[in-house]
């Protein structure tokens, strides 16, 4: 109950921030050289001065700002994302059709990041300034300044051009028609390597949080009773360590959110990934704003979920947290 | 005599390359025996700490024994392997130590934490173990034994989370108990139980205590035997009663001498004139709470009404949560009272703007409790002093000279000006506090726990020099500190505070002579080795 | 200083100081080794480094010299890292000192809009940024200043929280400095270490963002940066793999130079935490 009372009370705190960037982002977006209709009238091969202003009219962009901005909020309430002049289909619908790769691809690369930072972590902080750690914290800096985008050409270069054991893009095998198993083996051959592209980045900040929460922690007092009563240091870093050195890691997925999201839009252009972070590029080149609004929309509402899940778990691992706390 | 359960033979111990000093302990030689209290006493930095790590093998990797023994059912702790050490902690020798809060896991209940030492050294089932746990906690006299089990470090206070430790450490009926200044970080009142829970059990259970301290005072209250120790030598040992009434080292005569008597020095006369009014002087704290609904109301301070003659001092005496902090802070205007008045000179202080405020400051002045936080790392000593004057107009050439000038007047060499605040020991740091505040001249002093966090020779020391200013200048101060000893020092009025409102005031050697409110007599018998000091003064010493 | 001297005792960050010479080197030289503009055709298209010594690192798609654009490149990432940190920092140093000083509804309107920067992914905050502004190396450079403030912000603002409560702040106040005295005078110095510290990993971020930014052909194609050439050798990557992988190690080169360089200072700042 306190858990659930203390992530709702920051869940509600968050829909003040949702209307700020939606509001910056709509504002923002006046200022952008033309508009979806001057889009529509490029895609229709041109059109008079007439046209333009019908077509102003039709959908309601020669109202006044604010006007505007209310519309869109109130539409908005409603789930109601608007038109895509590009895809020629509503925003919402184009949105959730890119969306579940995407997700895949993040649950994949968080877990990835996730997993093995803290065992990574783990070993380095347990043979800290040995080789182990030596070897760890290089790589992990190593990985941390390699371009996510680079990685995954290299990554395509080496393991689909020369070893061809991975495809070079795309979801899923197109014209095979596979079902069941051997459908989601398929998705998961083509997710490996942009898996790896995207979590790597995050994979040495896991690292590196890890190893140094587990050394903060190892200098706590508390430890020194744990061994004080006789724990050997297995036992000491299973009980004593572990749950208290993971907290940071916790509240790190939820700042990080952000990040991983923007990160699938170069790692899904590099792997030709029908997600919903393409489609953000794919809405820059071509100009279609309200889909751009639309991804802004549901990215910032994604973050907040992930967020208030973070929350969720924190609250359990820390029996400290208090409402008022 | 009884055989010895832990003796300690010709041990050295060394600091890695840059500490002060070469060997954290050097030949120390030492036993305890069964069913006797044998105290280690010493300042910061006697090794007296690194002795009990040493004795558990719990030294940091830098920290090597290099010579000596640790004889401990006979066989020598200082060769024995690690696996052959986990048998004997916990079961053999249990340590406390003085920070409760952070000794235990937050994330983890305390029934589990005291049941984990049978978790780990017996067999015993999950139910028998719960069991054994109420049994101890019980033991301790916890309150509510069942839910504090079921607590978590957090939700229980300090004097409990330290009877948690204690019913921990005594869990498997351990030969010796180490006592690492378990009582330092507490209250004075709770301090006085925990040092009579501690002596209870161990003549119940038969255990051996090496207890260490920097307080002869609790020397005084528990100790059978004592053993000295100055910078990783033992200077003197024997028993305590001994030790205490006929010192033979030098070193043991100061410490001794410098714990304050509680004999109130004769009462000086008092300007009829009074300085400084407070009257129903109030200031609540609210937070938490949803859209105004359910916020925790907090009272720091209550209603508080006290004069302070001119040149007089006025004790305002207090344990931690009693808001003598706050109410030292509302006089200063760093915090702004809910209501009342603070008359200075005419002028209500506790209605000025904060632009007036910032005018008037420099007839009240602060001194401040830590001497590390207290001054600004990035400057220099003679900036720090010269800052006020500074701000108040004075030219920087005179300001810096006249800050020379306090130097000198505080005990500091006027050259060393120029140094950084890290240079500086603890007893310095104050001094420049001092001197800081002192620089524009106040009429009234306001000192929160200036002497708190130094060691007891320098506390004698500072002390001194605040009063040989007070003399000096005529300051009239108003003394804030925890320690009824230091008060029973320096202060011509006490007040004392409990929970945001004075229970008691008056002259000191009347309230501590006769005092009426409980509180007050309960502070007054909480003070370690009470009666060591009244036989002390008695004696003439 | 003892911190310099600490500095230097680190392997890891001597070697990261000399890395960030080699590249600060290499944009400063550009203008006397290839005096010619790096952009225009050079030699026969998609020559393999090494095979013409006319052109060590090779020729990418449309004959350009590789060699020379990865050394006026340098000069790009430089400069952009550089100014964007710059402005990343200044905003953030003022948005967390106010919010952490202050307190009450100034903090509380000032996180409001660091959390609305945060929770928005700060990528898709950059294209829309591009989209809106324009892909010139200025709009660029700003945007990606804008997009990278928050985190100093916050930074700022724990520390400023942290020390606003120190003793030698309140002594300051009691001696009767003002406000702004405080801020500037007491804390801030105080206070900017961290975040000093930390404009090095702005820095590293800063430079990614743009090269992921010109890879996707989102960046100002007329000057000659790592993620542009990068982006043009995807096309090629089959065979010509090279135009492509040269430009990455350029950039891994330089953000791990900036990230060594960084944690060289922090640790040299903190000495108790060097033993970790």
């Amino acid at each position: 109950m306190r858990i659930l009372s203390l992530a709702g009370r920051r869940l509600a705190a968050s829909v003040p921030t949702l209307i700020l960037i939606l509001i910056g982002v709509f504002l923002l977006l006046q200022f952008a050289p033309g508009d979806t209709v001057d889009a529509m009238m490029a895609q229709m091969g041109g059109g008079d001065a007439a046209t333009a202003r019908q077509l102003r009219h039709f959908y309601g962009l020669d109202l006044s700002i604010p006007v505007q901005l209310g519309n869109y909020l109130w539409r908005l309430v409603r789930l109601d994302l608007g038109f895509s002049a590009i895809y020629g289909k509503p925003v919402a619908t184009v949105i959730l059709e890119r969306l579940p790769p995407t997700i895949l691809l993040m649950t994949a690369s968080l877990s990835f990041a996730f997993f093995f930072g803290i065992l990574f972590g783990v070993i380095a902080a347990r043979d800290v300034n040995k080789w182990p750690d030596t070897l760890i914290s290089t790589l992990g800096l190593i990985f941390y300044a390699t371009p996510s985008f680079w990685f995954g050409l290299m990554a395509i270069v080496v393991f689909s051009v020369y070893l061809q054991w991975l495809p070079p893009g795309g979801f899923e095998d197109i014209g095979g028609v596979r079902t069941g198993i051997w459908h989601a083996i398929d998705i998961a051959r083509h997710l490996v390597l942009p898996t790896l592209t995207l979590g790597l980045i995050f994979l040495a900040i896991y690292l590196r949080i890890m190893r140094a929460s587990m050394l903060e922690v190892l200098n706590l007092d508390h430890v020194r009773t744990a061994r004080a009563k006789g724990l050997d240091e297995t036992a000491v870093i299973a009980r004593h360590v572990l749950r208290n050195a993971l907290l940071p890691m916790v509240t790190l997925i939820g700042l990080q959110a952000g990040t991983m999201l923007g990160g699938s839009v170069v790692v899904e252009s590099v792997f030709s990934l029908p997600g919903l972070g393409r489609l953000a590029y794919e809405s820059v080149v071509q100009r279609d704003l309200n889909t751009l609004l639309g991804i802004v929309f549901v990215s910032a509402l994604l973050v907040i979920v992930v967020n208030f899940v973070v929350d969720l778990l924190y609250a359990r691992l820390d029996p400290r947290i208090t409402v008022d706390g | 005599m009884s055989d010895s359960v832990l003796s300690i033979e010709d041990l050295s111990v060394r600091l890695p390359v840059g500490a002060d000093r070469a060997r954290a302990l050097a030949n120390v030689s030492l036993s305890v025996s069964a069913n006797e209290i044998l105290c280690v006493v010493g300042e910061s930095g006697s090794g007296k700490s690194v002795m009990a790590n040493a004795i558990m093998r719990l030294l940091p990797p830098e920290v090597r024994i290099e010579t000596g023994h640790i004889m401990f059912e006979r066989s020598d702790l200082c060769a024995a392997s690690l696996a052959e050490m986990r048998h004997v902690r916990g079961k053999g020798i249990s340590m406390i130590f003085q920070e409760p809060m952070t000794a235990l896991n937050p994330l983890r209940t305390i029934g589990d934490q005291v049941g984990e030492m049978f978790s780990v050294h017996t067999d015993l089932s999950k139910a028998d173990i719960q069991k054994k746990v109420k049994g101890l906690l019980a033991d301790v006299r916890i309150p509510d034994p069942d839910g504090a089990a079921r607590a978590y470090p957090h939700e229980l206070s300090g004097g409990q989370r330290q009877r948690a430790m204690i019913a921990m450490a005594l869990a498997l009926d351990p030969k010796l108990l180490i006592a690492d200044e378990p009582t330092t970080a507490l209250d004075v009142t709770t301090q006085a139980q925990i040092l009579k829970l501690i002596r209870d059990l161990q003549r119940r259970r038969n255990t051996a205590v090496l207890f260490i301290t920097h307080d002869f005072g609790v020397v005084a209250e528990i100790a059978d035997r004592v053993v000295v120790m100055q910078r990783g030598v033992v200077v003197e040992q024997g028993p305590a009663a001994a030790v205490l009434s006929h010192p033979q080292h030098a070193y043991t005569r100061q410490l001794i001498a410098a714990v304050p008597p509680l004999q109130a020095p004769p009462p000086r006369p008092l300007a009829s004139e009074n300085i400084l009014t407070l009257s129903g002087v109030s200031k609540t704290y609210r937070s938490g709470g949803f859209l105004g609904r359910g916020a925790r109301v907090t009272a720091a301070v209550k209603d508080v009404s006290l004069v302070l003659p001119k040149g007089a001092t006025l004790g305002i005496i207090g344990e931690s949560g009693s808001g003598k902090s706050t109410l030292a802070r509302c006089i200063v205007r760093l915090i702004d009272p809910d209501q009342g008045a603070i008359m200075l000179d005419g002028k209500n202080w506790a209605a000025m703007s904060h632009r007036d405020v910032r005018r008037e400051t420099r007839h009240i002045q602060m001194v401040f409790q830590d001497p590390f936080a207290s001054l600004n790392p990035r400057r220099k000593a003679a900036e720090l002093v010269a800052q006020g004057p500074i701000v108040h107009g004075m030219p920087r050439a005179e300001a810096i000279a006249e800050a020379r000038k306090l130097f000198a007047l505080v005990g500091l060499d006027p050259a060393a000006g120029d140094r950084f605040p890290h240079e500086f020991s603890g007893g310095q740091r104050q001094r420049i506090g001092l001197a800081r505040a002192l620089a524009l001249k106040p009429d009234v002093l306001v000192a929160d726990e200036p002497v708190s966090a130094l060691d007891v020779s320098v506390q004698a020391q500072v002390l001194r020099l605040l009063a040989e200013l007070r003399a000096q200048l005529g300051l009239s101060i108003v003394f804030i500190t925890h320690d009824l000893r230091v008060a029973a020092q320096i202060c011509d009025l006490v007040a004392v505070m409990k929970d945001g409102a004075i229970v008691e005031h008056g002259p000191t050697h009347e309230v501590f002579g006769s005092p009426r409110h409980p509180y007050t007599q309960a502070l007054l018998a909480s003070i370690p080795g009470g009666d060591f000091m009244r036989h002390r003064v008695a004696a003439g010493a | 200083m003892d911190a310099l001297k600490r500095y230097f005792r680190s392997p890891a960050a001597v070697a990261g100081l000399i890395l960030l010479m080699v590249v600060i080197a290499m944009a400063i030289s550009a203008g006397w080794l290839y005096p010619r503009d790096p952009l225009a055709l050079a030699g026969r298209p998609l020559l393999w480094p090494f095979s013409n010594p006319r052109f060590p690192l090779g020729t990418d798609n449309s004959g350009r010299d590789i060699a020379a654009q990865i050394f006026y490149g340098a000069r790009i990432s430089l400069l952009i890292g550089g100014v964007a940190t710059a402005i990343a920092i200044a905003i953030g140093i003022l948005v967390g000192a106010f919010a952490g000083y202050y307190g009450g509804w100034i903090d509380n309107v000032l996180m409001r809009i660091t959390e609305a920067f945060q929770t928005l992914p700060n990528f898709l905050l950059l294209l829309v940024l591009v989209a809106v502004f324009g892909s010139t190396l200025t709009t660029v450079t700003i945007a990606v200043g804008v997009v990278s403030w928050p985190a100093p912000a916050r930074l700022t603002r724990a520390e400023f929280l942290s020390l606003r409560n120190r003793e030698f702040v309140q002594a300051g106040r009691t001696l009767g400095l003002r406000d702004l005295q405080l801020i500037l005078g007491e804390i801030l110095p105080n206070a900017l270490p961290p975040v000093v510290v930390y404009a090095s990993v702005v820095m590293a971020v800063a430079i990614l963002l743009e090269s992921a930014l010109a890879f996707l052909h989102l960046s100002d194609p007329n000057v000659a940066s790592w993620g542009n050439l990068i982006g043009l050798g995807r096309d090629v990557l089959r065979v010509q793999w090279y135009v492509s992988a040269i430009p990455g190690v350029a950039i891994l080169v330089t953000v791990l130079a900036v990230s060594l360089v960084g944690q060289g200072l922090n640790d040299a700042l903190n000495p108790r935490l060097k033993s970790r």
